[in-house]
């Protein structure tokens, strides 16, 4: 991409790709300020769908004509994509989900009803999004799994020297969130996987916030499991990717039955393909995919390492500017840390935060964001949330501060 | 629509200051409320004799709109029938839902800004929703989702 994408200190400048961006919230220029629920899109995602559904469609794997040919290899060539963005070993590593939660889900179904047995146990933390706490919830239910937690420090990191002591004969599996949704947090991948395998237990890292930020290279961190969602990276809804260690994909059970990931089917005996088509039963979301593809040339394009420093330079700035607003607490302020910024006001509730800053133009979240038990954890009901995409700016913030010096006047 | 419509000055001020709040140690009824979409809880404790509620307090942490919302329904609900509960139930449910009164709505009806949010309807109407419940003995918490 050609140097007009930086400014000065580090900062993108590529907020005119975005249309969605280009109006206004209640009145006011759109402030997007919540990216780690989900990106906007940029113009080359959407062109990319549209121009697929277009000229390309058809279904994938099935039709011996030209269409569903193109389709296929636009589908495929997206595996190749990932795999390339993650630092995967190989395309067969690579299974296209609905998200982040339909990977959890998979691999708790298969790998997990698979290989558990009662009384084996599962490492989590309290920093969990809950779709990494109730799919093994649901194992205990269905099969008497043991759930360890690893506390959280003051700071909000893991508390790593619990980690250790966590592990038993029965860990069958560690399933860490890479980066806090609440407090941006990032946890120390490669160190937990040393840890876990020295024990000579496997890994799976949720990677929904982490993804879009930083670089992930799965065959660095060494992990087993690593799953996010197209969404959250500038990819549409509907699509997310889990990547798994080939011996384990191909020991995996099947996780849903249907069409796509089978070899031979009678009423008697079925067979079934091989990884990763064995995991991608029925119609795939074939265009979401495709956007998804789109969705990585134009994060390759701007470069992962300039979306983290862009990234950092916004977190410093709120850091320094949030300091001097009395009675505003940030939850979590260990490093490192993405763009993500959970943050509580003496007296004023964040529903009351975020409703202001609506008035304002800026989209925030207000709420538990899906990880009660950090909520526990800090003692708080709830926070409010601001967190960064690649079309943010310094301007952004400056609007962000006036709207909560307003809040402040308003109601307290 | 200006903010100062949604948070009017007795909205703050009943958002910070609630009236009968606190436990009622004399309560034949009591119910938890949950908003799961932020978090917040609330518990109502009422006393209540010959189908009358006589007295009433809750306990909980909210927004300002879910707090002043229950503050101000503990204040217009002493003394009401259940059916007129019930009645009253449907007017403000009406009035946040639609921004207008279909009947004098009183001090309520400082609430009709809510409608211009949708996504608060739930915050204004909890309290309401957890006292429903609890007038016909529920057993069970009630959320708003």
């Amino acid at each position: 991409m050609n140097a007009a994408i930086m400014k000065n200190n580090a900062q993108l400048n590529v907020y005119a790709d975005f249309p969605i961006l280009q109006q206004h919230n209640r009145g006011k220029p759109i402030i997007y300020l919540d990216s780690a629920s989900s990106t906007q899109k940029p113009q080359q995602v959407i062109e990319a769908i549209t121009h697929f559904y277009s000229h390309d469609y058809a279904n994938i794997h099935r039709g011996m004509y030209e269409l569903s040919e193109r389709s296929t290899t636009f589908y495929e060539e997206t595996r190749t994509a990932v795999k390339n963005f993650i630092h995967a070993n190989h395309t067969d590593e690579i299974v296209f989900t609905h998200g982040t939660t339909d990977a959890i889900n998979l691999i708790a179904q298969s790998y997990g009803r698979s290989t558990f047995q009662a009384g084996d146990e599962v490492i989590l933390s309290e920093m969990e999004h809950h779709s990494n706490i109730v799919p093994w919830y649901l194992l205990k239910e269905q099969m008497g799994i043991v759930i360890k937690v690893i506390p959280v420090t003051d700071a909000g990191a893991l508390d790593m020297d619990a980690y250790q002591q966590l592990f038993s004969r029965r860990t069958k599996l560690v399933a860490l969130t890479h980066a806090s949704n609440v407090t941006g947090v990032i946890n120390p991948a490669k160190e937990i996987t040393d840890i876990a395998h020295a024990h000579h237990v496997p890994v799976l890292f949720d990677g929904a916030q982490a993804i879009a930020h930083i670089l992930v290279d799965v065959q660095a961190i060494d992990c087993d499991f690593y799953v996010f969602s197209g969404h959250k990276l500038y990819g549409p809804t509907g699509v997310g990717v889990l990547y798994g260690k080939q011996s384990l994909l191909e020991a995996m059970p099947p996780y849903q039955g249907g069409g796509g990931m089978i070899e031979t089917v009678s009423f008697s005996k079925t067979t079934f393909a091989s990884s990763p088509q064995k995991f991608e039963a029925g119609t795939p979301p074939i265009a979401s995919v495709i956007g998804l593809q789109a969705a990585l040339q134009y994060v390759n394009a701007i470069g992962i390492e300039n979306i983290f420093s862009h990234d950092q330079f916004l977190l410093n700035n709120v850091e320094h500017r949030f300091a001097d607003i009395s009675g505003l607490r940030i939850i979590g302020l260990a490093k490192p840390k993405l763009g993500v910024i959970s943050f509580v006001l003496d007296d004023v509730h964040p529903h009351d935060v975020s409703t202001v800053l609506d008035h304002e133009g800026i989209a925030i979240r207000a709420g538990h964001h899906c990880a009660m038990p950090l909520m526990e954890r800090f003692r708080i009901p709830a926070t409010a949330r601001i967190s960064f995409g690649v079309y943010n700016t310094q301007q952004d913030i400056d609007a962000v501060v006036n709207a909560i010096q307003l809040a402040k006047r308003l109601l307290t | 629509m200006s903010l100062r419509d949604l948070y009017q000055e007795m909205i703050i001020d009943h958002g910070k200051n609630p009236r009968n709040k606190g436990i009622l140690s004399s309560a034949n009824h009591s119910h938890i409320g949950h908003n799961p979409l932020c978090g917040d809880k609330i518990v109502l404790y009422v006393f209540e004799q010959n189908g009358v509620v006589r007295d009433i307090r809750f306990e909980g942490v909210g927004c300002a709109i879910s707090v002043a919302s229950a503050s101000l329904m503990t204040e217009s609900i002493k003394g009401k029938t259940f059916g007129e509960f019930e009645k009253l139930f449907d007017d403000f449910h009406h009035l946040v839902t639609q921004g207008n009164e279909k009947v004098d709505m009183g001090k309520l009806a400082i609430f009709a800004g809510v409608s211009e949010f949708p996504i608060r309807v739930k915050c204004a109407t909890l309290a309401w929703h957890t006292l429903k419940a609890a007038l016909v003995d529920d057993s069970k918490s009630i959320s708003t989702e």
